[in-house]
């Protein structure tokens, strides 16, 4: 108490300015956050009353759709709330092939148009830029902006679902290819270019097969992806399996709404662990 | 004819005999290789073929589209500009107070699923699966469900979205929180800290800036899904683009997505310089 050190009294008026500008901070990024709030809130259309009331609703919406399961008479219960398990199974299957072809249609463009799109390996820089600038258009617009249009052109049906996710699927496959282009180690190109190749074979040679391994693995991610994109694509009437579950909700037939979730559901979830599985495989493979 | 020395063919094929795989792939990767591929092609005829998509199809379909490109040009709002702008806003307005709502509910119950803080297994087991089922349901197929719950309009988006991200969010929260580094609890602990205190002064700093990082992200990629969330009701953007595809109105539909486009753009740029911030001073690493 005697001995007032100044190193404290530095550190203490330092410590008090350092606290002092910090809650000024917090103050300022509370009332920014406030201040929209209440904007959005306004615009949003929120209302406690509508929360109040909905909640309730939505709860009793979600109980309604729960089926009636016992234990004495279970296969006789599963069999009312799946009544019409094969037609949904199939629509299901058309599911998966949507986001099969259309992953199989984009991977492909992606891959060719992920090559001007690095910067590394492609000096024109008008072509750089418009590669990029068109992945970057096809990322932005939503698969189901896509699909509007394509049932229009195409009719309706899974040909417009096919080609809306596969072409949102160039936009974001694209991006990403290229990014990993752009990681490739420049001494085995240099190296491949010393041997005399051309810009084609650099490719071909040097760039490929660094970049294969990361290319299938989020290609897998992607097919995961559009595999629940391909689930709701049918509710602008491009096919698959969300034409009968956006019917089955505007008609509210409850248990058959729980029903067809639960398919998809456990659906993407096998197909998630099986690429798990599988991007594993391969990484286990890239080290041994 | 200043080339490197040729090997001669002898020479090569010595040296493919005696380090096999290398200069030569075997020739059962080969053709284990051009089977795959064969066969990924065969099942991708056989899936096109079930699902009808033909080329012939597609190039009428493609006709038709050209005539659609050329029909949105000039791209134009026909007097309609305030409402676009406004159910732009609304957009905006549903992907901030979604994303805001379930940060706010992730939060709890990022803590209550986070192992190392509830050590419950019973708790944690039945909340990540609960989280599982809601996030395995598309926030579309939310927001058609809020509609016929709440009406339509924006409301319904903004519950369709704060429902889906909280399935992800609070995992990702979870994980989080899981992932602290411990010794700071310990700290708190050993001076005398309940397990409020090791909540609030251990941890919570940790994981303040995955949190902010994390919801950033979502607001980028729910102001993405908003625009669409009108298609089925649930206010927006998406219900004029989807009425105007609907009545053929080809330059309004090009005028919208023309205002969609820089929206959903700045706010990612928005979004990245915060989500820089945020993370910024604690590892620059993680975007």
């Amino acid at each position: 108490m005697t001995m007032p050190s100044t190193t404290v009294e530095i550190v203490e008026r330092h410590r008090t300015e350092l606290l002092r500008a910090r809650r000024g901070r917090g103050l300022l990024f509370v009332g920014v956050l406030i201040v929209l709030v209440i904007v959005s809130g306004y615009m949003g259309e929120v209302s406690l009353q509508k929360l109040v009331t909905g909640l309730p609703r939505f709860f009793n919406y979600i109980w309604r759709t729960l089926p009636e399961l016992s234990w004495a008479t279970l296969s006789a219960d599963l069999g009312r709330w799946f009544w019409a398990l094969e037609r949904w199974l199939w629509l299901l299957f058309d599911t998966i092939l949507i986001a099969f072809v259309a992953t199989a249609i984009g991977v492909v463009l992606a891959f060719f148009l992920s090559f001007p799109a690095a910067r590394n390996l492609t000096p024109n820089l008008f072509v750089f830029q418009i590669t990029r600038r068109f992945l970057e258009f096809m990322r932005t617009v939503p698969e189901l902006v896509f699909a509007l249009f394509f049932v229009f052109a195409f009719g309706l049906g899974a040909m417009a679902g096919v080609l809306a996710i596969a072409l949102h699927t160039v936009g974001v496959l694209g991006k990403l290819f290229s990014e990993i282009n752009e990681t490739v180690s420049p001494r085995t190109l240099d190296g491949v270019v010393a041997a005399g190749a051309s810009r084609d074979q650099v490719i071909r040679l040097g760039v490929v097969p660094q970049v294969i391994p990361a290319f299938v693995s989020y290609t897998l991610l992607r097919f995961e992806i559009n595999v629940r994109s391909a689930s709701v694509i049918g509710f602008v009437g491009a096919g698959g399996i969300g034409q009968e579950l956006m019917f089955v909700i505007n008609q509210f037939i409850y248990r058959d709404i729980s029903a067809i979730l639960f398919l998809i559901v456990v659906c993407v979830a096998v197909i998630d662990i099986g690429c798990e599985r599988i991007r594993h495989r391969m990484i286990d493979g890239q080290v041994a | 004819m200043t080339g490197p020395d040729q090997i001669s063919a002898a020479r090569v094929a010595a040296l493919t005999a005696r380090y096999p795989g290398t200069v030569q792939p075997y020739s059962r990767d080969v053709w284990r290789q051009r089977g795959l591929l064969a066969g990924f092609v065969l099942v991708f005829l056989a899936a096109s073929a079930h699902l009808g998509l033909s080329p012939t199809r597609f190039w009428a379909g493609l006709l038709d589209l050209g005539r659609v490109v050329q029909m949105m040009w000039p791209p134009s709002s026909n007097g309609f500009l305030l409402d676009y702008l406004k159910a732009l806003g609304e957009t905006l307005a549903m992907a901030f107070l979604g994303t805001l709502a379930a940060s706010l509910l992730s939060i709890p119950l990022g803590f209550l699923g986070a192992r190392n803080v509830v050590p419950n297994f019973a708790l944690h087991f039945g909340l990540r699966r609960l989280l599982d089922i809601v996030r395995g349901v598309d926030t579309l197929v939310w927001a058609l469900i809020f509609v016929s719950v709440v009406g339509l309009g924006p409301f319904a988006g903004i519950l369709a979205i704060a429902l889906n991200d909280t399935g992800v969010l609070a995992k990702i929260y979870a994980e989080a929180v899981e992932n602290a580094d411990r010794k700071a609890g310990d700290g708190v602990r050993a001076s005398g800290g309940s397990g409020a205190d090791v909540a609030r002064f251990a941890i919570w700093p940790q994981v303040l800036p995955v949190f902010l990082s994390n919801s950033l992200y979502f607001f980028e990629a729910n102001t993405r899904s908003a625009t669409i969330l009108g298609v089925v009701g649930a206010g927006g953007i998406g219900y004029f683009l989807a009425d105007r595809i609907r009545v053929n109105a080809w330059s309004d539909v090009a005028f919208i997505i023309l205002l969609i486009l820089p929206t959903v753009t700045a706010i990612d740029f928005v979004s990245r310089r915060l989500r820089a911030k945020a993370t910024g001073s604690q590892d620059a690493a993680k975007v």
